[in-house]
């Protein structure tokens, strides 16, 4: 599937902010922390036609208006039960063996 | 003319934010040192037990069921000396519209704000307080912003966190999503500054109350139940105002004898705010990694002075494994037939330890479950932990270096949750309460305020005072 690089006004987003640069974070963030921006992902409508990486300005969910780079059009969640791990199925088979006996 | 917005400047704007934000004047419980009155910040600005039975009753919240979990507690005999092996049961807290016991803390607090007549309300939390308050900002028609901190460097989110920031936006919540760091607060300002909602907070007086309807119904549930109160409460610890709450509420029914134990999972050794371990690890509340620093330092939350106050109400604290936390969610969901999310059953391991430790007619509740799901789930969480180059195998749970590898118990006997010394985490806090108020000879009032605050004698007090100033 090839993904749109444009998007038209009212399309739901994704925009990203630098909260802070690196020489910016708090002086009680940890040294690794402390070489990378703060950085943020706010999602809302589209208040205008704008291609991908463009700067734009969205409506969020509460109406808010926030500019930022477009860095994903019609945002899905990418979360799933995950790859299977073997181990996990052991621990049944064992309780099981253990309350109920037999070689299940 | 625009306000400075430097993080200097909108941190040194932060009381009068939070002022406007929680509707509460703090400065009055305060004494001006150490001590502040808790009881009367409780009472004043809290809600009383039927007050909150009703708010949470009309939105769905509570009166979830209890279950014995008969599976376990045979296995718990199997495992422990001749006679011991307590009953164990669970409070299936993940039947609240939210899916979590967290849906009290935000009825409360939503329900306070619209009173209040705030628009909208805001929390900073990546957990499931954020879909609690989401949830009741819909049933309110308030407006809803949800801060997370999701993603390491590489734009590389929590599975469980990814799922939470769904939740919230099921529920029509705007979700802010973060990189790691504490200056999340920053963020979490601004935004009350800017939209001028209510700050949703954890730790106000409404949100720690609300959990005391559950410690409440536990006892009564359990008097109904097996006709006594029980023995021992375990409660999951991050925050502290899950025990708090409960432990409050249990008091309220008069359950005087009733043990409330701590329980978290360890993560020693990792750093809460550091970029290249935040997907180290495989918990993302309840874990020592607040626990402790909020156990021992309250007020280190998002308000003046929190209410949650675990210290006050702990009569035991204990720790487990991540590994042993998975093991007992997947025996939860393959002997009792229960699936719910890992971080809930924290607790659930702590108990199974314990069942061994007491004799048979002994009764332990569980007051806790969570809603599981695609990225809050065992499989995912630990699919995700081995992307992340963790470990997973079976062996000696005491094994396990949290970041490093995650070890399954390979036979429920070697599940063994570990004892904290509560004196040395008592003597924490007075140490931090010297720290930060900045003095060596506290007041008698202070004295005695931090023996409440510990729950300890005043000579305990005063014998830490002495080593720590020596």
């Amino acid at each position: 599937m090839v993904l749109s690089l444009k998007a038209n006004k009212g399309d739901w987003v994704n925009v990203y902010n630098v909260v802070f640069t690196p020489d910016e974070r708090a002086p009680q963030v940890p040294e690794d922390t402390k070489k990378v921006p703060l950085e943020m992902w706010v999602r809302g409508f589209l208040t205008h036609d704008a291609n991908l990486n463009d700067e734009v300005e969205v409506k969020t969910l509460t109406g808010r208006l926030v500019t930022g780079k477009m860095v994903e059009i019609a945002p899905a969640y990418p979360h799933t039960f995950g790859k299977h791990v073997p181990e996990i199925m052991e621990i049944g088979k064992q309780l099981r063996s253990i309350l109920f006996g037999g070689d299940c | 003319m625009s306000r400075d917005m430097s993080y200097e400047a909108v941190m040194g704007r932060r009381n009068e934010i939070m002022k406007k934000a929680v509707g509460i004047d703090y400065s009055t419980f305060e004494s001006g040192s150490i001590a502040f009155d808790y009881e009367r910040m409780m009472k004043e600005t809290g809600y009383t037990l039927e007050e909150m039975q009703k708010i949470q009753g009309d939105t769905g919240v509570g009166n979830t069921p209890i279950f014995e979990l008969k599976n376990l507690t045979t296995l718990a005999r199997k495992v422990a000396p001749e006679g011991k092996g307590a009953r164990i049961f669970i409070k299936d807290e993940a039947g609240n519209p939210s899916g979590s016991f967290k849906a009290r803390r935000a009825a409360n607090a939503v329900y306070h704000a619209k009173k209040l007549g705030y628009k909208g309300v805001i929390a900073a939390t990546s957990g499931n307080y954020g879909a609690a308050v989401a949830s009741q900002a819909a049933i309110h028609g308030l407006k809803c912003i949800i801060v997370q901190e999701c993603y390491d460097s590489k734009g590389v989110g929590q599975p469980e966190i990814v799922e939470k920031a769904r939740k919230c936006e099921a529920f029509g919540a705007e979700v802010v999503q973060l990189t790691v760091g504490p200056e999340l607060f920053y963020t979490f300002l601004q935004l009350l500054e800017e939209t001028e909602y209510f700050n949703a907070s954890l730790y106000t007086p409404f949100g720690i109350a609300g959990v005391e309807t559950l410690g409440y119904e536990l006892a009564i549930q359990m008097r109904e139940r097996v006709g006594k109160d029980p023995d021992v409460v375990v409660c999951t610890n991050a925050g502290g105002g899950n025990l708090t709450g409960t432990a409050r509420g249990l008091q309220k029914a008069g359950a005087e004898n009733t043990e409330v134990v701590g329980a978290s999972v360890s993560l020693t050794g990792l750093h809460m705010a550091s970029d290249g371990q935040f997907n180290k690890k495989s918990f993302t509340t309840g874990h020592t990694g607040f626990g402790i620093p909020f156990a021992t330092w309250p007020d280190r939350s998002d308000v003046p002075r929190s209410a949650a106050r675990p210290l006050r109400y702990m009569d035991r604290y204990l720790t487990v494994t991540q590994g042993e936390v998975f093991y007992m969610t997947e025996a939860l969901a393959q002997i009792e037939g229960l699936e719910r999310g890992p971080a809930g059953n924290t607790s659930l391991a702590v108990a199974f330890t314990i069942a061994q430790q007491l004799d048979e007619d002994k009764i332990i509740v569980v007051q806790e479950t969570e809603y599981t799901g695609a990225g809050k789930h065992i499989q995912p969480q630990l699919s995700f932990a081995r992307d992340n180059g963790i470990e997973i195998k079976f062996g000696n749970p005491r094994d396990e270096v949290p970041g490093e590898n995650i070890i399954f118990p390979e036979h429920p006997s070697m599940i063994e949750a570990q004892e904290l010394d509560l004196n040395k985490v008592r003597k924490s806090l007075v140490k931090n309460a010297l720290k930060n108020f900045n003095t060596t000879a506290p007041s008698a009032d202070d004295i005695a305020f931090l023996a409440e605050d510990i729950k300890a004698e005043e000579a305990f007090v005063k014998e830490a005072i002495k080593d720590l100033t020596k």
